[in-house]
C-alpha cells in the first residue's frame, strides 16, 4: 500500500523476503513469499497427484481427474510428437501442472483470510527460468540425436535457392526469440491480468471515498467488471499454462523430427 | 514495477532461482518421472483391458453366432430326418397292409372256392341220392298202385328222364 490511502497495483508483485538462508557468494539465497507459494504450489501438486495413485480399474472421481490431466498432455505430446513425444511426457506434465498451480493459486482470494496472495509466474525471473530450462531441453535433444544436422532447421522445405541468404537468418532470430517469447507471454498475461484487477479494486476504493453517489456510480460497474475480469483471470490461467506446454511441445517436436 | 526494481537487491534473483530450481525439480522428479508413468501405465492397462475385453466380447459373440447357426442346421436336418423317417414308416406300413391284406385276400379267395368246390360236390351227391331215393319212390308208388314190380333199373331211368327232362 502506497502513501495517502491509494492502491498501488504493482505491490502485489513484491517478493517479500521470509527468512535469510545462505550465502553463494555474494548472493544471499532467502525463503522468500515467492519460494513459499512455489513450495506450496509443489506440495498442493503432490497431494493431488497422490489422489491419482490408486491405480484403480475402475477409477473414482480424484483419479479421473488426475488422469484427466495426465491424458491431456500426454494426448498433447502424441498428436505434436508422436509415438516418441512420451519420453518428454514427463517433463511437460510437470510444467503445465507446476504453471497451472502457481497461476489458480495467484488467483484465489486468499486475502480475504489475511494470508497475502502472490502470483509466482509474474515474475520473469521465474517464467524466463523455466522459458530457458525448455529452449535448453530442445537444443539439447535437437543436437543429441541430429548432431550438426540439426541447424537444417533453419533451411525449410521448398525454401528457393535465391533466398538461401535470407531464410536462415530469419529462421535463426525467430528461433532465438522462442525463450523470450516463452517467458514474456506467462510473465505479461499474469502481471496485466493482476494489475488490471488491482486498479479496479482501487476505482472502487476511491470511488467510496469521493462520496455515497460517485462510490456507488464507478463501484458497482468496476464490481461488475471485476467479476468478469476474475472468470477471465481464470480462464487465462489455464490458458497460459496450456500455451506454455503446447509450444514447448512445439519446439521439442522440431528437435526431435526437424520438420 | 517491483519484478525489475528488486533485481537491484541482492537477495532477489538468486532465491527466486533457487526456490523455483528446488520445487520445480522436486515437481519434476517426484511428480512427473516418478508418479506420472505410473498413473500412465494405469490408464494404458485399462485401455488395453477395455480393447481385450471388446475383442473378447466381439469373439463370443460370433461364436455364438456361429453356434445358434450350427444348431439351426441341425435342428433342420433331424427335423428332416424325422419326417424322412415318419414318411418311411408310414410307405413300410402301407405296404405291410397292403401284403397282408393280398396275402388275406388270397387265403379268402381259396377258402371260397374250396367252400364252392364242396357245395358243388354236396350238391352232386345230393343230387344223386335224390335220383335214388326217388327211383325207389316211384317203383313202390307202381307197385302199389298197379301191382306191378317194376325193376329197379328201369324205374331209375324213368325218373331220370323225368329229372332232366
Amino acid at each position: 500500500m502506497a502513501d495517502q490511502g491509494k492502491v498501488d497495483p504493482m505491490h502485489q508483485f513484491e517478493v517479500q523476503k521470509m527468512f535469510d538462508m545462505f550465502h553463494v557468494g555474494n548472493h544471499e539465497v532467502a525463503f522468500t513469499t515467492s519460494a513459499m507459494w512455489m513450495v506450496i504450489a509443489g506440495l498442493l501438486l503432490w497431494v493431488f497427484m497422490i489422489g491419482g495413485m490408486k491405480r484403480q480399474l475402475v477409477p473414482g472421481r480424484w483419479q479421473v481427474a488426475v488422469e484427466g490431466f495426465t491424458g491431456f498432455i500426454s494426448g498433447m505430446m502424441n498428436a505434436n510428437i508422436g509415438p516418441e513425444g512420451r519420453k518428454y511426457t514427463p517433463y511437460v506434465f510437470s510444467l503445465f501442472m507446476f504453471i497451472l498451480m502457481l497461476n489458480v493459486i495467484g488467483l484465489m482470494p486468499l486475502g480475504l483470510f489475511g494470508v497475502h496472495p502472490f502470483t509466482v509466474t509474474s515474475h520473469f525471473t521465474i517464467t524466463g527460468f523455466l522459458a530457458i530450462l525448455s529452449f535448453s531441453i530442445v537444443l539439447i535433444v535437437g543436437f543429441w540425436r541430429h548432431g550438426l544436422h540439426f541447424f537444417s532447421l533453419f533451411v525449410p522445405h521448398g525454401t528457393p535457392w535465391w533466398l538461401l541468404w535470407l531464410i536462415p537468418v530469419i529462421e535463426l532470430v525467430s528461433f532465438l526469440v522462442r525463450p523470450f517469447s516463452l517467458a514474456l507471454r506467462l510473465f505479461v498475461a499474469m502481471t496485466a491480468g493482476h494489475v488490471l484487477m488491482k486498479v479496479f479494486a482501487s476505482f472502487i476504493i476511491d470511488g467510496i471515498a469521493a462520496g455515497p453517489a460517485v462510490g456507488l456510480g464507478v463501484g458497482i460497474p468496476s464490481m461488475a467488471l471485476m467479476v468478469g475480469i476474475s472468470g477471465l483471470e481464470l480462464l487465462v490461467a489455464g490458458i497460459q499454462a496450456y500455451v506454455f506446454a503446447l509450444l514447448t511441445s512445439l519446439y521439442l517436436n522440431d528437435a526431435v523430427n526437424l520438420h | 514495477m517491483p519484478q525489475i526494481s528488486q533485481f537491484a537487491e541482492s537477495w532477489y534473483a538468486a532465491s527466486q532461482i533457487f526456490w523455483v530450481l528446488l520445487t520445480f525439480g522436486f515437481v519434476f522428479f517426484v511428480i512427473g518421472r516418478g508418479m506420472l508413468p505410473k498413473i500412465e501405465a494405469t490408464v494404458d492397462a485399462r485401455d488395453r483391458k477395455v480393447a481385450d475385453d471388446l475383442a473378447a466380447a466381439k469373439a463370443a459373440h460370433a461364436a455364438a453366432d456361429n453356434l445358434e447357426e450350427s444348431y439351426r442346421q441341425q435342428s433342420d436336418a433331424s427335423r428332416a430326418a424325422a419326417q424322412k423317417a415318419v414318411t418311411d414308416a408310414k410307405d413300410k406300413a402301407a405296404k405291410d397292409a397292403e401284403k397282408r391284406l393280398a396275402k388275406v385276400d388270397a387265403e379268402l379267395a381259396d377258402k371260397l372256392s374250396a367252400a364252392e368246390a364242396d357245395v358243388n360236390a354236396a350238391r352232386t351227391s345230393a343230387m344223386a341220392e335224390i335220383e335214388s331215393v326217388a327211383a325207389e319212390a316211384a317203383g313202390d308208388l307202381v307197385a302199389k298202385l298197379s301191382g306191378v314190380n317194376v325193376a329197379a333199373a328201369d324205374a331209375k331211368a324213368a325218373v331220370k328222364a323225368v329229372l332232366h327232362g
